[in-house]
């Protein structure tokens, strides 16, 4: 499938995939962060629960200590 | 556009700002400037020496309540601004009743987790209120990687979102100043887009 990921396309071998999944395969570690999802803020909790198709919209943003 | 018209616009809104230290103090004197109209402030913190050293406040207020210092300060900048400072810790059940009729939440926090509070609690509790978000801003130079991005209308980051600030790597004025200003540059931005009725209290 393919996704839009921070604006980017992305294309993924399996469909749907859970947020967690697309974490893992992408190797994106880090743990402080924002995931939307179409629009929609997914809290961390439901990164197992939620899943991504074809076509959507993921937007990631990481959150750095500091202010 | 005249800076009077755009003062006059301004004028209309109010902005949350949630905390008062680098990103914070910085970015609501930023907005007093301009003259956006009601400032609503929020920090449990007092002032300490270690701050000064990129926080907008003087030697003389070391020990007070950040939020009763920065009112101050404003006021001293544009006496035209209404401040309205709340001193408890923000929290998921808190944040929805003080930045209640907020046209926009800056989020300048210090600690990641607290940002991350406060932008869910924003997006999921104030449903199309915006977010300005602070996050990368630590140490100095590479003025090049700070960068604003819009993700959709209702959140926006600020910063290079790849330093993480510590002892050894510390936030100092520049950096924190330049992303604090880049925050109110955004606001800015939000609200000049925006409209407002006039007779609207």
């Amino acid at each position: 499938m393919k996704i839009l990921l921070n604006n980017r396309l992305e294309e993924f071998n399996k469909e749907p995939l859970s947020i967690n999944e697309m974490l893992e395969l992408k190797k994106f570690s880090f743990k402080m962060r924002i995931i939307k999802l179409n629009g929609v803020l997914i809290p961390k909790e439901k990164y197992d629960s939620t899943f991504i198709h074809e076509g959507d919209n993921v937007n990631m943003l990481y959150l750095m200590s500091g202010g | 556009m005249k800076f009077s018209e755009i003062k006059n616009h301004l004028a209309l809104f109010r902005v949350g700002i949630a905390g008062a230290g680098g990103l914070g103090s910085n970015c609501a004197v930023a907005l007093a400037r301009c003259g956006v109209g009601t400032l609503v402030l929020s920090d449990f913190d007092i002032i300490e020496p270690a701050n000064l050293n990129r926080q907008y406040y003087f030697t003389n207020q070391i020990g007070m309540l950040k939020t009763v210092a920065l009112k101050d300060n404003i006021a001293r900048i544009n006496p035209d601004i209404i401040v309205i400072a709340h001193t408890e810790k923000l929290n998921r059940s808190n944040i929805p009743e003080i930045f209640e009729g907020c046209d926009v939440v800056v989020e300048a926090f210090d600690k990641d987790e607290m940002k991350e509070m406060l932008i869910e609690t924003v997006q999921t509790k104030m449903p199309g209120t915006p977010v300005v978000v602070g996050s990368g801003l630590a140490g100095w130079g590479k003025s090049d990687i700070i960068s604003y991005r819009k993700i959709d209308e209702t959140l926006y980051v600020c910063g290079d979102e790849s330093t993480v600030a510590g002892d050894e790597f510390p936030p100092m004025a520049p950096r924190v100043g330049i992303v604090a200003n880049m925050q109110a540059n955004t606001v800015v931005e939000i609200l000049m887009k925006k409209t407002k009725d006039y007779f609207q209290t």
